[in-house]
């Protein structure tokens, strides 16, 4: 069995960046070599040994019907079938990914299951390329190569360590990083944590957000939180680098979700984002540009405010 | 009600149990983690399906003590992990949301 040897949600920030912003249509290998389901396993296995290739997807226009692997064809010959059509014989138990997802989804598939390429589908499911691990290997390698040049020519500021609750804090998010996802949040409320804050306070900030944070990853092109915690109140801004909302006042409507189907499927996407994020904030704003992005501002105090009390 | 109640009583699989046992004062079912942020209770149960490492996350956020996974649904290592790390218990079940909903509400002494 092959794995690919990037671990998912440990490996190096630059790596982990890659993986999320490239998408499965970046890597995958497009217009596949596919079968009939009249095709004879033999048709099948010829087509392999011409074209060098180890599974032919069987489809039908461009709807895929199941997949015929080396072992397929080995089977048969084994068994006397290699005659038969393939559509009695293929593998009908598909797992198929979506062009649009981070290749991130690949590895983890091509490291869970024991299939060594998966079969790509469009938005209206149609086949439309094929992944193994090696597009993935060779699309990677050609990547770190460009992001290690550019590290090389420009070198990060470290953050300085929080010993105090006052200061301010970035954190990068990156568009569709699910597994990351609540990282600043959760610093967020470790550090109110850390200083006392009462924790029905601390909850109402980290709701936010993780809320401002997961419309990021959702949502945008990718991102920064900021955090910046003063004596008295913390502030929780989200910036985006687009694409924008076109109408707030729909965004800000408990169930009004643009989130698409893979997104829901995690259990998110609900709409209810921006208006969880806006009632737990004492204060709240939002502003939006189609070319310059989202920027959300959520402030949340320590202690009641004069008037609370009052 | 304590997290023994939903392993002994209940008969649900615990896949990570934090040391010591949990008191367990409140429960919430759904599916939909952003409606679990906005509303589930502290020191609550958590029954649903998502059986991923963002459950564990948005559990923390809410303070949510114990996830269920109804439906014999499993938790992938990643999950598990997360779980370990924010101390929240993991528990898996052939119930589906309904049947471990109203269980529990008797556990918790609602009905």
């Amino acid at each position: 069995m092959q794995t690919i040897p990037i671990n998912t949600y440990t490996s190096p920030t630059v790596i982990l960046e890659l993986i999320y912003r490239l998408k499965i249509k970046d890597v995958m290998s497009r217009n596949p070599y596919t079968a009939s389901p009249e095709s004879s396993m033999r048709d099948i296995q010829k087509l392999m040994r011409e074209k060098s290739i180890t599974g032919v997807p069987v489809v039908e226009g461009k709807r895929i019907l199941g997949i015929v692997s080396m072992d397929d064809i080995i089977q048969a010959l084994d068994k006397g079938y290699i005659e038969e059509p393939a559509s009695a014989h293929m593998s009908r138990n598909l797992i198929v990914l979506e062009d649009d997802m981070p290749v991130s989804f690949a590895i983890t598939y091509l490291d869970r299951h024991r299939y060594r390429r998966f079969p790509i589908l469009n938005k209206n499911k149609e086949l439309v390329g094929v992944i193994t691990s090696r597009d993935i290997t060779t699309k990677l390698l050609m990547e770190i190569n460009k992001e290690i040049d550019t590290m090389e020519k420009s070198q990060a500021a470290a953050q300085p360590p929080e010993a105090q609750l006052e200061g301010k804090r970035v954190y990068r998010i990156r568009k569709h990083d699910f597994e990351k996802a609540g990282v600043a949040s959760m610093e967020i409320k470790k550090r109110l944590k850390a200083h006392k804050i009462p924790s029905p306070v601390i909850r109402r900030a980290a709701i936010a957000a993780y809320e401002l944070e997961m419309n990021l990853v959702v949502h945008s092109n990718g991102g920064e939180i900021i955090s910046h915690f003063f004596n008295d109140r913390v502030e929780v801004t989200a910036k985006d680098q687009g694409p924008g909302i076109p109408n707030i006042e729909d965004a800000m409507t408990e169930g009004f979700t643009t989130a698409n189907p893979w997104v829901r499927s995690l259990g998110f996407g609900a709409g209810m984002g921006l208006p969880n994020a806006k009632r737990v904030s004492d204060d709240f704003s939002i502003t939006s540009q189609p070319v310059n992005g989202t920027e959300v501002k959520s402030t949340i105090w320590y202690y009641p405010t004069p008037q609370e009390v009052l | 009600m304590t997290l023994q109640y939903l392993i002994e009583t209940l008969g649900y699989k615990p896949l990570y149990k934090p040391q010591g046992d949990i008191e367990i004062k409140d429960a919430y079912t759904s599916d939909l983690l952003s409606d679990v942020m906005g509303k589930a209770p502290e020191e609550s149960v958590l029954i649903t399906v998502q059986g991923h490492r963002n459950t564990v996350a948005v559990a923390s956020l809410a303070g949510i003590r114990a996830i269920v996974l109804c439906s014999r649904r499993g938790a992938p290592d990643e999950m598990l992990d997360a779980a370990a790390q924010e101390q929240i218990a993991v528990l898996s079940t052939p119930d589906n949301q309904f049947t471990a909903s109203w269980k529990i509400a008797r556990g918790l002494e609602l009905v």
